[in-house]
């Protein structure tokens, strides 16, 4: 393992997905999808959106020529890594009239993904923490997570709508990833830093072709990071959890309410959002049902429904709730916050609300905390 | 042990979402729209308990339901469960008859902190259907009496129909071991017990408030109007304990949908201290 | 049963403790003990609210009779409690009927004679309504809670009170 990292060429991408699929991974990365990032299997280093960038905003996220043929100018696809740990639906086992549950094993093909960003890496431990760590150790969820193959792309160009900086979750990764490339775009050269984060990484970095990295080569890198950092245009207000834990029953939530659809894209595009419900389908005889487990959303009527009706019966309260489970009581559940700054969900919601502006508007609406 | 629980242990992993299947042996009609099942587990393993803790119950093609635990924790072999019939899967659970099969995951959640009552005064106050997760800790507290300084049982019902398990209530108060308080918020012919809210039986408790412990379960308003007694009557909140609800789906943490503000009630409750809610109790739509 | 007198009686009352020497002397002037068997009225809706109970023995159902229905009892009453705070204020005419669920020991006060002391003097008018005004509050609130049905099924919620 070189600790000191590898500088590969440009076109070195290409062998690194070759020796990924000779390892038995499936190869993911964001593709170009009608004019927006998908995460999704890729052939070759070909199929990545090189030369594209995001011009995002609250409520729009369009793809665009950056100007120069940098692989990794982009940002973030839509989804987050959520989908290859924890898929939208699965089936979990099958019984019938006898109920002996037939259990249907998680599939969890290896899988490879060239261009995880820091922010995702965060969410992802911080779904594993969720699904790891907690009452009972989901074995669907680990087998998937052990079957991952993560190749790290340190930002060069934030999105308009990334904060990653205010929640210290990027723009550099610092852990969670086997390799980890920056990308070095240069007039006179334009390759790769690669690091290795693990032993299996490691063993990768070996097989790539390239030349010893420099201390002057990772002080580039450092430079990349750095500029990404400076130039993030958002961010989240300090100690927002205190803030939301005092502003429960603020008439703020009112006015988010007048304009949130309660569509739920924002939960779907979310990196770290983990509800998730059980429903049966049964046969149409009726003698055998099957359990499957699929993603939800705090956003719908039916997610708070006890005995007798929903607790959340208001747009206001469901919103509330996503912002204040993210940010605020996320930190009393886990220990960490809930989210990334990845922004997606600025970008994606239909009517660009903005979780930073409504954050900012509840401080500037709310007197400071008092001194103890 | 059944294939799926066998192959499971083999992995050395756990059943997740998957469920047991237990045997009806028996049912029991408390109220018009109230059952008690007891289930016994096919594989023989016990499905041992504490008070307060809960299952998922489960109907294969219908669904699953969280259900309290209301039999004697000292007696696991028989998973008592007592039911109200109010959705699609509690509707199926109540039709069920001896023979039946149903499916149980759990238990889960952290249970009522009897270690905080030896000693002590233990006061359980139940309202409704309250009663249901709270016998156990009577039926506990019954069998460990030396170790209490006094039981104090406060109950309210809506009519005197409405009181769930009447003959055990009976058996009860008939004992000395325990002081019985029965009210109902609807009077009734033949009744010539108490008429009003439970809450207003907490002034009457014949001794001095530092020196109970108190265990609260019934409908949220139910349970804030009883904590405010409590505090009223002198007892201090670290003193009082609440089983809280919301829409308990996984019960193992992992689905989100049974949080109240920082808790997940199935890891982090259902049972909490008063002041883990003094501020979300009341709060709107939490 | 031990036979306490009437000041005993009244200093052991919650509601009167802090009171002056003075006013306890007072009370007791207008304080007598009362006994009724099982199924007695203490009192009946419309009459004049000349007193009211400390009720040291047994049980009281405040009762409404509805024509066509049996007795219903709005509240039942217990040891320690008061019955009655009609006597407060005009017309002075009692609200519910007062039944003894079982043989009843009440230490009743005449109303006629406190309202006639609180009007002269108001500090003690003052003391005697703050002393009041808890117990109609809590009534207040147990009315309220009752109407709320909380233990209701959950279908009949919205529609039941």
């Amino acid at each position: 393992m070189s600790d000191a990292g590898k500088i590969i060429a440009a076109a070195g991408l290409e062998q690194l997905v070759r020796l990924l699929r000779a390892r038995g991974f499936e190869v993911w990365a964001a593709r170009e999808q009608a004019e927006a990032l998908s995460l999704q299997p890729i052939e070759s280093a070909e199929d990545l959106p090189r030369g594209r960038i995001e011009a995002a905003e609250a409520g729009k996220v369009r793809l665009v020529a950056s100007g120069r043929d940098a692989y990794f100018d982009h940002t973030l696809p839509m989804q987050g890594l959520k989908r290859l740990v924890s898929p939208p639906e699965e089936r979990l086992f099958a019984c019938g009239e006898d109920l002996v549950p037939h259990e249907t094993p998680p599939a969890a093909t290896p899988k490879a993904v060239i261009g995880a960003r820091p922010c995702d890496l965060v969410a992802l431990d911080t779904l594993t923490q969720v699904f790891q760590d907690g009452p009972q150790e989901d074995r669907r969820y680990r087998a998937r997570r052990e079957a991952l193959f993560l190749v790290a792309v340190n930002c060069a160009r934030p999105a308009a709508t990334c904060f990653c900086s205010s929640m210290d979750t990027g723009p550099r990764a610092e852990a969670g990833y086997d390799l980890a490339l920056t990308e070095l775009y240069e007039p006179e050269a334009h390759g790769f830093l690669v690091e290795a984060g693990s032993a299996a990484g490691g063993e990768l970095l070996e097989a790539l072709e390239g030349e010893p990295a420099s201390a002057a080569d990772r002080q580039r890198a450092l430079a990349v990071s750095e500029a990404a950092a400076a130039a993030m245009a958002r961010a989240m207000p300090s100690d927002v959890e205190g803030l939301l834990k005092r502003a429960y029953e603020h008439p703020h939530w009112e006015a988010v309410a007048e304009r949130c659809l309660a569509c739920a894209n924002c939960t779907m595009v979310c990196p770290t959002c983990f509800c998730g419900t059980v429903e049966d389908r049964s046969s149409l005889d009726g003698a055998t049902a099957e359990r499957w487990r699929r993603w939800d959303s705090c956003f719908t009527l039916d997610f708070s429904y006890i005995h007798g009706g929903a607790v959340r019966k208001e747009t206001a309260s469901r919103y509330r709730q996503w912002m204040t489970h993210k940010l605020a009581h996320w930190h009393d559940q886990f220990g960490r916050s809930g989210c990334v700054g990845c922004g997606r969900c600025i970008g994606w919601c239909p009517v660009g609300i903005d979780i930073t502006a409504e954050a900012q508007a509840l401080a500037d609406a709310l007197p400071a905390a008092k001194e103890a | 042990m059944n294939d799926a629980a066998a192959a499971l242990a083999e992995q050395g992993g756990d059943p997740g979402l998957v469920p047991r299947p237990f045997e009806v042996v028996g049912t029991r009609r408390e109220l018009d729209d109230v059952v008690t099942l007891e289930l016994a587990p096919l594989d023989g393993q016990a499905l041992t308990f504490l008070p307060g803790q809960f299952t998922m119950l489960y109907l294969p093609g219908i669904g699953e339901i969280p259900i309290s635990i209301s039999g004697d924790p000292a007696r696991p072999e028989r998973l008592v469960q007592t039911i109200r019939s109010v959705g699609a899967v509690s509707e199926a659970c109540c039709a069920l008859q001896p023979g039946a099969r149903i499916g149980v995951r759990g238990p889960y959640g952290r249970g009522w902190p009897l270690e905080a009552a030896l000693g002590r005064h233990l006061i359980v106050l139940a309202g409704g259907l309250g009663l249901a997760p709270t016998r156990p800790i009577v039926t506990w507290a019954l069998e460990n009496r030396s170790k209490l300084a006094g039981l104090h049982l406060l109950y309210g019902a809506r009519t005197p129909d409405a009181v769930l398990y009447p003959t055990q209530l009976l058996g009860w108060a008939g004992a000395e071991a325990a002081n019985v308080m029965v009210t109902v918020d609807r009077h009734s012919d033949q009744w010539s017990g108490r008429v009003g809210v439970v809450s207003d039986l907490v002034p009457e408790l014949p001794f001095d408030p530092a020196l109970g412990t108190a265990m609260v379960c019934g409908p949220e308003v139910m349970m804030r109007f009883s904590l405010q007694a409590l505090e009223g009557w002198g007892m201090a909140p670290a003193q009082m304990y609440v089983s809280m609800e919301r829409n308990m789906k996984c019960g193992i943490g992992w689905c989100g949908h049974c949080q109240l503000g920082p808790h997940l009630l199935c890891r982090d409750g259902p049972v909490l201290a008063a002041p883990q809610v003094s501020d979300l109790i009341g709060v709107w739509e939490l | 049963m031990e036979i306490k007198g009437l000041a005993e009686v009244l200093a052991a009352q919650p509601l009167f403790a802090g009171l002056s020497t003075e006013t306890m002397s007072f009370l007791e002037s207008c304080a007598k003990n009362e006994v009724f068997e099982a199924g007695v009225f203490l009192f009946k809706a419309g009459g004049q609210a000349d007193r009211f109970f400390l009720l040291r023995e047994g049980d009281v159902a405040l009762e409404l009779q509805i024509p066509g229905r049996a007795r219903l009892t709005v509240q039942s009453v217990h040891p320690g409690h008061v019955v009655g705070a009609s006597w407060m204020l005009p017309p002075y005419s009692w609200r519910f009927d007062a039944r003894a669920l079982t043989a009843v020991r009440a230490t009743s006060i005449d109303a006629t004679c406190l309202r006639r002391k609180c009007d002269d003097n108001p500090a003690l008018g003052y003391e005697v309504f703050k002393r009041f005004l808890p117990i109609l509050a809590d009534r207040l609130q147990a009315a309220r809670v009752q109407l709320v049905d909380l233990y209701a099924p959950p279908g009949e919620i919205g529609r039941a009170g």
